[in-house]
């Protein structure tokens, strides 16, 4: 077994192109669902608006590719306000439902064959939209470290992508600390308490909304980028649940837990792929009991079991204070 | 048992003195007028008053036996619920249909009869939220602390001293959670202040208190009429409502059925016939 290979392709993973894709996913829950309470469960429709706005602008409508990220956050906006306006008035419950619907509906038109000129179908939309942001890519070779490997294109993306994630971390940490963040902190506690306080919560929860919805597109855009194109299946449910449990991971409403949930949840679930399809191939696992092809499928069971042991043993996630849990007991 | 009287309850209830304890009575200044309130919810009205007017400066009790719409009416007031028909003024601005958060604005500030204090908050934040008007409430300037930290500074202070006053200030810096039930209580009022309202709305503040806890609540809500605020409170302990308040505003089945000055009124047959209605087991004048 290659374990220096192992090392390397768990570690490029853990700091790669995909945790900074689901940081910035969980970065968003984060300030709707850690800081506000708001239950978003639409995030990947944030992200494949993102995504596709960027990806069509410039494909289809021949946009540049800075005015193709500006429209891209626009939408997004636009998006939470539709999601927002007509059920933040209500219970924290029908949120939840709009959202996850919201984002199916945006999945499935992406995919339908209707829009299959301008939205590209079920096989998305591939082509060099993300041109203008790699003819400004500095790296002529890649990262090819005993212990991390990128290619130049990656490094780029990685290198911008860590950029992005610190200043909007930054910005993330000035807001919760101001009154602003606290006004959602105490939202987020009881919305009722805080009426009567003469603070307009709806006002609050759509730009909640917003900005964490902005944060997830952007996440879109890093998706787009990276791969070159869109495919509407990547933006299923799979990816909003997934960005939550890189969140609860880190440890729900601190600043810093979506990098670090990210950074585990992928480090594991490379590890543990690459472990097993070196143990299957070099006939560690016997062939009837784990086939090269069932890896896929296993790695995620075993990370789903990892989890689990986390939250059982650490149920505040890595950032988090025990003792706030046991606060949430209503007495 | 009385105390002696403080010059602000004998100018309160001086303020009484002239008019007779009929329900619906004109008060010499009104600061909260209600006309027609109807609130049904299906078959059942749960509050129907056809007038009522609450005296400035004064501590006015609401009374009545359990589903006799009280708490309901103050949510009607304080905007958390809507009415069917019916309208109220705020020192003589039209405030029915206004959202809680207007109401509040407005002056008119209430707690809950259920404590809701902000459990993952500390106790600090939760009072300095209260403060009105923050320029670092705005997603924009809260970015930048050179806007609002000067502001936070005073707003730190004045809150320190209500908690001073409230025997909090020890507990500043642990969450609001970590408090006892009457602690909780003490907080919601602290915190109700921090909105600098004119009107207190205090839905049961007794409840779930423990007797010695209860005299700082009743000291506390004396000196809030003692610095010129008006309140209004729907309380169970009868205690309380002849200890403290100006006036009892009696509500049986929606309705108004007496009013009158906290001796004379629990006397006044209407009131014993609303509480023996619901409650056989219950003497008004248990104890005495």
């Amino acid at each position: 077994m290659d374990f220096l290979f192992i090392t390397q392709q768990s570690l490029s993973a853990a700091i790669g192109v995909n945790t900074i894709i689901f940081a910035l996913a969980a970065i968003g829950l984060n300030m709707h669902f850690g800081y506000t309470g708001l239950l978003n469960f639409g995030q990947a429709g944030f992200l494949a608006v993102g995504a596709y706005s960027v990806a069509v602008a410039v494909v289809s409508f021949n946009v540049s590719l800075w005015l193709a990220l500006l429209i891209g956050i626009a939408n997004s906006v636009i998006l939470a306000l539709l999601l927002g306006v007509p059920t933040l008035r209500l219970r924290a419950d029908y949120l939840a439902i709009v959202t996850i619907a919201a984002a199916e509906i945006i999945r499935q038109v992406a995919r339908s064959a209707t829009f299959n000129k301008t939205l590209g179908g079920s096989d998305g939309i591939t082509g060099k939209f993300g041109k203008e942001f790699f003819d400004l890519n500095p790296f002529t070779s890649g990262l090819d470290l005993p212990f991390l490997r990128y290619t130049p294109n990656d490094l780029w993306v990685v290198v911008v992508g860590w950029i992005l994630v610190a200043i909007i971390l930054f910005l993330m940490w000035l807001l919760v600390n101001s009154p602003w963040g606290r006004l959602l902190k105490a939202i987020r506690e009881d919305e009722d308490a805080v009426r009567s306080l003469g603070k307009n919560v709806y006002l609050y929860k759509i730009q909640s909304l917003i900005a964490g919805g902005v944060i997830g597109s952007i996440g879109g855009f890093v998706y787009a980028l990276s791969r070159q194109s869109v495919q509407p299946d990547n933006y299923g449910t799979a990816l909003t649940f997934f960005a939550y449990t890189v969140l609860i991971l880190g440890g729900a409403a601190r600043v810093m837990a979506p990098v670090a949930g990210a950074i585990i949840f992928w480090f594991l679930l490379v590890f543990v792929e690459q472990l097993l399809r070196q143990a299957v191939s070099a006939g560690y696992i016997p062939e009837w009991l784990i086939g090269v092809n069932q890896v896929g499928q296993i790695r995620f069971m075993l990370v789903g079991l990892g989890l689990m042991l986390l939250m059982i043993f650490r149920p505040q996630g890595i950032f988090g204070d025990r003792k706030e849990l046991a606060l949430d007991a209503r007495a | 048992m009385h105390e002696p009287k403080s010059p602000y309850k004998e100018r309160a209830q001086a303020a009484f003195a002239s008019i007779s304890a009929t329900p619906g009575v004109a008060k010499p200044d009104p600061i909260i007028i209600a006309n027609n309130v109807l609130r049904q919810f299906g078959g059942l009205t749960a509050v129907n008053v056809e007038h009522v007017e609450i005296q400035r400066g004064s501590i006015t009790a609401l009374i009545g036996p359990n589903g006799a719409g009280k708490t309901t009416f103050f949510n009607l007031l304080t905007g958390f619920d809507s009415v069917n028909e019916g309208t109220w003024t705020l020192n003589g601005e039209q405030i029915s249909g206004t959202p809680p958060h207007k109401v509040a604005r407005k002056g008119m500030v209430r707690t809950f009869q259920l404590t809701k204090a902000l459990f993952r908050l500390t106790v600090l934040d939760n009072m300095r939220l209260a403060a009105a008007h923050q320029r670092g409430e705005s997603f924009i300037r809260g970015l930048f602390p050179a806007i609002w930290k000067r502001q936070e500074a005073e707003i730190t202070a004045q809150a320190e001293e209500l908690l001073t006053r409230f025997k909090l200030i020890d507990k500043k810096n642990d969450f609001a959670a970590a408090l006892s039930g009457g602690q909780r209580k003490l907080l919601e009022m602290a915190r109700a202040l921090m909105v600098k309202p004119e009107i207190v709305m205090l839905d049961e503040p007794m409840a779930g208190v423990n007797p010695a806890l209860k005299q700082s609540l009743l000291g506390h809500i004396k000196d809030l009429r003692d610095e010129g605020m008006t309140v209004l409170f729907v309380e169970h302990d009868m205690d309380m409502v002849r200890d403290i308040s100006d006036w009892v505003i009696v509500m049986a089945e929606g309705k108004i059925v007496a009013e009158g000055a906290p001796d004379s009124v629990m006397g006044n047959q209407a009131v014993i016939d609303a509480y023996l209605g619901a409650h056989h087991d219950l003497s008004l004048e248990e104890g005495r």
